[in-house]
């Protein structure tokens, strides 16, 4: 067009073209019926009036390590440091249903998350912390109804009632077999578990997010943006069809539905994305579900940053990168954040590491000036074009994955896995063709060592997790547990909701291991189909 | 004529980080060699079943959970009690620094990082593979 390029074609991230310039000629923008408001339907601008003027996004920094005593410290520290909520990060075997003292525990107890396995854990780790006023998100899926319980017994324990407690489970457990893969049991048990929590927690517990339907996962497994978004809302779609096959009226359980999405490196592919779902989850929910209620029409999400993009080379870059991410969350109307920490490509963040990712939210909340004014890049071309680009796009993915049966007719033909592993091998050739540039990795090397101060365990984590795994088992009324975890079998062979059965488990301080177990022998287990 | 190189791609421990692990997987498979992959969990006990089984000149092991000081080495000492003397060993992942040499006097050949290239990869895993 206008004179000679750099480069034969421009593309994002995820490959998607982009045009050298955009005019109205690439809109066909209705105000009213593509935008709206902020606050008002179809949300595409913002979910509420006021967004960033009344309140900024939360700022939840991700953490969990070691046993309950050392995550503690951690929540307390970054609650001293201005964070506004909490988010627990598990280890793998908590997150697998595995008890600290199992052999398939072995080097894994408190590394990548905080270890749990009984309420005495849970009680540890929120002591001081009142859970009345913080919110708190759980990274927390196939046993996410076990963890759930156990929280509300803490805050039943501290005296505040159920209908004042607020956070969220992840609890979205189809993304577990299309990406992120810590499923346990196949996919129609886990469903109804899921659902038990719908109408459990719109009964007792209003103010909780039973799911976060998430593509930070997907994502992160090397899909593009749009796929990402496709995959993320069609699981959406799918919980809420069994909810209303449950027979629960959708405007009881959707207002509680939340999202988790991914911040990566293109800065207004993402922006896109973000307006793109808030309009096509308000679109289908009111005309496809009848949701009566607009708080059923709102996507309100969470976005964590790419751990992804982030590099083990030259790991100070990673701030910058993360910053970018950042803004475009909340250009996108986040409503919380989490931003990784610069050495997360090599360890987990050490305590400097964090304060850095916190402050760049604060800098950006405070002194960017970016949150004064609501969707600022409202109106823009490019922005609008882009928008209804990935709008198209996700409808594209709807139709494949309804002829193949819907979400769980596709992820047992493994149609969203092979996807995923097609984009991400894309990428890879990508970066090692230098088609796709990472700073540090395939350009603008450097030869340097690496000089950061990573986390370090303390050596008696384990044994300490362990020992007062012991002493619960010890201390606890031995009958009372086995005749709670009989009642809770008999009851997951019925079809009555498992909740109250699990809380009452829970409190006799049956562990994670052996409700987990319980479930196993009613429901069988998932293998994975190792498609690549 | 020589046989092509089976690699045994595999999961060890309880991360379920398989971005890396399927891309090695496709990588190693596009350079014409041929690839079992395990999926998700294994425990080291399987892995050497599995490299008994296939008969692998390769075993690929991907680990970010942090569990590799523990596992890898136990790996590595089931093969070799097998007598599968000659196996490649090769680990992917986020392994601290620190950590690298230890794997190294465990047997592991060489320890490929984030931020690493495929092509790296399967160049090594051509040189240093036992004669096929």
């Amino acid at each position: 067009m206008a004179g000679k390029e750099r480069k034969d074609t421009f593309y994002t991230v995820s490959y998607e073209p982009i045009k050298d310039l955009y005019t109205p000629e690439d809109l066909d923008l209705d105000y009213g019926r593509d935008l709206g408001n902020p606050g008002e339907y179809p949300y595409t601008r913002g979910v509420y009036p006021n967004m960033y003027r009344g309140r900024v996004w939360t700022m939840r920094q991700f953490a969990g390590f070691g046993t309950a005593e050392e995550s503690n410290q951690r929540y307390k520290y970054l609650l001293e440091n201005g964070q506004t909520g909490l988010s627990v990060a598990f280890d793998f075997p908590t997150l697998l249903g595995y008890d600290s003292d199992h052999p398939r525990s072995e080097g894994e107890v408190g590394k990548l998350g905080v270890a749990i396995d009984s309420l005495a854990d849970m009680e540890m780790l929120f002591d001081g912390i009142p859970l009345g006023e913080v919110s708190t998100s759980m990274t927390i899926n196939a046993p996410a109804a076990i963890l759930w319980a156990m929280y509300l017994v803490v805050a039943e324990k501290q005296g505040v009632s159920w209908n004042r407690v607020s956070g969220t489970i992840q609890n979205d457990i189809l993304k577990e077999y299309i990406a992120q893969n810590t499923y346990v049991f196949p996919p129609e048990p886990s469903m109804r578990l899921i659902v038990d929590t719908f109408e459990f927690g719109s009964k007792y517990v209003p103010k909780w997010n039973t799911i976060s339907i998430s593509g930070y996962h997907i994502r992160e497994a090397g899909s593009t943006a749009a796929q990402e978004l496709a995959f993320t809302l069609s699981n959406g779609f799918a919980y809420v069809e069994a909810g209303i096959e449950r027979g629960l009226d959708v405007d009881d359980f959707a207002p509680r539905l939340s999202f988790f999405f991914n911040a990566h490196n293109d800065f207004f592919e993402e922006v896109a994305k973000y307006r793109a779902a808030r309009r096509i989850w308000a679109k289908t929910m009111k005309e496809k579900y009848g949701a009566k209620d607009p708080t059923s029409m709102l996507l309100r999400f969470h976005t964590q940053t790419a751990g992804c993009s982030l590099t083990a080379q030259q790991p100070e870059n990673n701030i910058v990168r993360t910053t970018i991410q950042a803004l475009a969350a909340v250009m996108g109307g986040t409503q919380s954040l989490h931003t990784n920490s610069m050495d997360e490509a090599l360890a987990l963040p050490s305590e400097k590491a964090v304060r850095i990712a916190l402050r760049t939210q604060q800098i950006i909340a405070e002194e960017s000036g970016v949150a004064n004014t609501i969707d600022p890049l409202g109106g823009s071309y490019f922005v609008e074009a882009f928008t209804n680009e990935m709008e198209k796009k996700a409808w594209e993915y709807f139709k494949r994955i309804e002829s193949l049966g819907g979400v769980l007719g596709a992820i047992g033909s493994g149609y969203q896995q092979r996807e995923i592993a097609e984009a991400s091998y894309r990428f890879q050739k990508g970066i090692q063709s230098g088609e796709q540039t990472m700073v540090g990795v395939n350009k603008y090397n450097a030869d340097e060592k690496t000089s950061i101060e990573l986390l370090k365990y303390s050596r008696d984590m384990v044994e300490r997790q362990i020992n007062r795994l012991d002493k619960v088992k010890k201390d606890r009324d031995g009958d009372l547990v086995k005749r709670c975890l009989e009642d809770l079998e008999k009851a997951a062979k019925g079809t009555e909701n498992l909740m109250p059965y699990i809380i009452d488990a829970v409190k006799a301080y049956a562990t994670v291991g052996e409700i987990m177990d319980v479930f196993k022998g009613v429901f069988g287990e998932y293998k994975d189909p190792a498609i690549f | 004529m020589t046989r092509t190189i089976k690699v045994l791609v595999t999961k060890i421990g309880l991360d379920s980080h398989d971005r890396g692990a399927k891309i090695i997987a496709r990588a190693y498979r596009d350079a014409g060699m041929e690839v079992v992959y395990t999926g998700l969990r294994q425990t080291p006990e399987q892995v050497m079943q599995a490299a008994l089984e296939e008969d692998v000149d390769v075993v690929a092991i991907s680990i970010l959970s942090g569990a590799h000081s523990i596992l890898v080495p136990r790996v590595v000492k089931l093969l070799r009690d097998e007598g599968l003397d000659d196996v490649l060993v090769l680990v992917g992942g986020v392994i601290p620094e620190d950590d690298i040499p230890e794997l190294k006097e465990a047997g592991v050949k060489e320890v490929f990082g984030t931020g690493s290239n495929t092509d790296e990869i399967i160049a090594f895993t051509r040189q240093n593979v036992r004669r096929v």
